[in-house]
């Protein structure tokens, strides 16, 4: 029983921890695959994560906020899809330009609305839903936040059906693989860039928000702290398909859970603890280093297209 | 009637406008920040006031300008030799952390040697560290083609845990708890360049890192080679040059530099090693490398200018309130800005 009962708590933080990674890797991949590598995502998640809860302090309420930080990460992609698609400058340094904007603008309006306060100011974040709470095991297992069941039961699979199985996703997929034949075959590359880009975006900040309205009820400096990269590795590593994306960032939420179980558990060990800190990053280089070996980029990835 | 069509041609720029091109740059971040400095109650005149002129303006705010362009042009130079050579090194951040670390640890056991010598040591020790951070994801790059932006990110990010760890563990301050390293020794910092000032020799390391870069990219057959890579792998290969170790090459002397950013930082400024050494310097030298073209000498004064940022954001935040983050919004602003104009200086508008 008390395995079983460490098994279920480490599932549940395994998916708690996995959500706004997910979220943004999904987000990624859309812009990936229609060529667009978006380095803006750590920024994006940031001020999602800020707007976020901003909106629901000044609301009152957290689906308004949760709302606003979508908006703010479709705002932020279109920004990203001007430079990268219209003007077609490289995708590495305008999305570090994204990020960098996007974190300023989040501390900056975060300091004019709170001061510099020594008690970071809090709301009450979403509940748990607490589903077959009577059942032991199961129970404490999907004793989880409304926007992890929408990540993983409704964004991954529809993102998954739209991309595979609708004329939308083929047309994604078709400007990221070769622009020149999908704008002879009909498509308006530009269009679909922006689309993927813009929506992507939205799914980066509603993994932001998901840690300022769910997890923690605040905004803090530190809330985001590398996710976006660590998203954009999951990428690469679930080979742009989002059913792999969504098995990697499990991994990953999973090795951050264990450390997460081993420090709660107090163990004496005979090394620092920021070893089991730096554990998922480490694991997240290797399982690229594996599945980088057959990864298959988007052939037009970095690559601006230009109408002759 | 047809709808008239527009396309962007190839094309270099007149003359005149390539002057212009700093100062639309600055009119149009001006426009597009005053927004918010208005949000945040200042006047925007006179807030990039006290941005851009009063910090040039006193002998003090000046020198320090110039102490906080120090781990920028570094930074910025480090960059540039990897993005030259098409290996894009986003990991400059860890790789000064890296430095930092053996800088902090070579100034306690160099007791006693002189300056000379131990500058000597300490800017190959910061510059080794840096190499051997950089070098997983080099390799990892180079020999099994593992992306080398998402690596360097992640070993970002490792390497602050390490710093932790070790500022948590062994070199906590036995007396105040604090979590920083020992004081370096007095014969192992750099020495001040002004009085009254924090200005140190960090700062002429930096211009001759800028110099030797500058040389090496111009005016040597490896500079070359680099810049050759950069354009092209296939053509480099195609004209004999070893590409696979080229950029292996371009990536640990981008690292080294780095390193070296990370030793005048311990050395010149704090004197110890803490969590907090780099509010981004590694990320930002991204921003100041494309900024000056990856041209060597334009990224030293665009490092120059950043550090007027740097120090202006305080001015302004200490004269009027504004928040100190301004300036982070105006480095990006500027960026994205500056992205368009190179794009408008190599191509022209016209109706077809």
């Amino acid at each position: 029983m008390v395995v079983a009962m460490f098994i279920a708590t480490l599932t549940a933080a395994t998916l708690r921890v996995a959500t706004p990674i997910l979220l943004a890797a999904i987000g990624e991949t859309f812009s990936e695959r229609a060529g667009v590598l978006n380095l803006g995502i750590e920024g994006i998640m940031f001020l999602g994560a800020f707007v976020g809860f901003y909106t629901a302090d000044v609301s009152g309420s957290l689906w308004v906020g949760l709302l606003a930080a979508i908006m703010s990460g479709i705002l932020l992609g279109l920004l990203m899809a001007f430079f990268t698609v219209t003007l077609g400058v490289n995708q590495h340094v305008s999305g570090l330009g994204i990020t960098l904007l996007a974190s300023g603008l989040a501390l900056y309006a975060f300091r004019l609305n709170y001061g510099g306060s020594a008690t970071p100011p809090s709301i009450p974040p979403f509940e748990q839903l607490t589903l077959l709470e009577n059942i032991p095991v199961l129970g404490t297992i999907l004793n989880q936040y409304m926007l992890t069941y929408i990540g993983f039961l409704l964004v991954v699979p529809i993102s998954w059906w739209v991309m595979y199985r609708t004329s939308f996703g083929l047309k994604i997929r078709a400007v990221g693989e070769n622009p020149e034949a999908a704008d002879a075959a009909g498509i308006n590359v530009f269009r679909i860039r922006y689309i993927a880009i813009a929506a992507g975006g939205g799914l980066m900040a509603m993994g932001g928000a998901f840690l300022s309205l769910s997890q923690l009820g605040a905004f803090t400096h530190g809330i985001i702290a590398g996710r976006g990269w660590v998203a954009i590795a999951l990428v690469i590593f679930g080979n742009w398909n989002p059913s792999k994306v969504m098995l990697g960032s499990l991994i990953f939420g999973g090795t951050y859970a264990l450390q997460l179980r081993l420090q709660a558990m107090g163990l004496q060990l005979p090394i620092p603890y920021e070893t089991f800190l730096a554990l998922p990053y480490i694991v997240t280089i290797i399982a690229l280093v594996i599945a980088g070996r057959q990864a298959s980029y988007p052939a037009a990835l970095l690559k601006p297209y230009r109408r002759e | 009637m047809p709808f008239p069509k527009f396309r962007l041609e190839k094309t270099g720029a007149p003359m005149w406008f390539r002057g212009l091109i700093p100062v639309i740059t600055l009119v149009l971040t001006f426009i597009l920040t005053s927004g918010l400095i208005i949000w945040g109650k200042a006047n925007p005149f006179e807030a990039y006031y006290y941005f851009l002129i009063d910090p040039l303006a006193g002998r003090v705010s000046f020198l320090e300008v110039l102490v906080k362009s120090t781990p920028l042009i570094l930074t910025g130079i480090a960059v540039t030799v990897a993005f030259v050579a098409g290996y894009y090194n986003i990991g400059a951040e860890g790789q000064l952390y890296a430095g930092a670390l053996a800088a902090a640890w070579l100034g306690t056991v160099l007791e006693g040697v002189s300056t000379p010598v131990a500058i000597l040591v300490m800017v190959s020790g910061g510059f080794i560290a840096g190499m051997i951070w950089a070098l997983i994801p080099a390799l990892l790059r180079v020999y099994l083609n593992v992306d080398e932006v998402v690596t360097t990110l992640l070993t970002n990010s490792i390497i602050l845990f390490i710093i932790s760890a070790i500022l948590n563990g062994p070199w906590r301050d036995p007396q105040s708890g604090w979590p920083q390293s020992p004081e370096i020794a007095e014969a192992a910092r750099l020495p001040q360049l002004a009085e009254r000032s924090r200005l140190h020799f960090g700062f002429v390391i930096a211009l001759v890192a800028v110099a030797v870069i500058w040389f090496i990219l111009t005016r040597t057959g490896f500079g070359l080679k680099l810049r050759a890579v950069g354009l092209g792998k296939e053509g480099a290969r195609f004209a004999g040059i070893q590409v696979k170790r080229t950029m292996l090459l371009a990536a640990l002397i981008s690292g080294g530099l780095a390193g070296i950013a990370g030793y005048v930082e311990v050395a010149g400024i704090q004197y110890h090693l803490i969590g907090e050494l780099s509010p981004g310097y590694g990320y930002t030298g991204i921003i100041i490398a494309t900024m000056g073209g990856l041209n060597a000498l334009a990224v030293a004064a665009s490092g120059l200018f950043f550090g007027l940022v740097e120090t202006g954001a305080q001015t302004v935040s200490r004269a009027l309130g504004v928040p100190v983050y301004l300036g982070e919004i105006t480095q990006a602003t500027m960026l994205l800005v500056i992205l368009g104009m190179f794009l408008l200086q190599r191509y022209r508008i016209r109706r077809v």
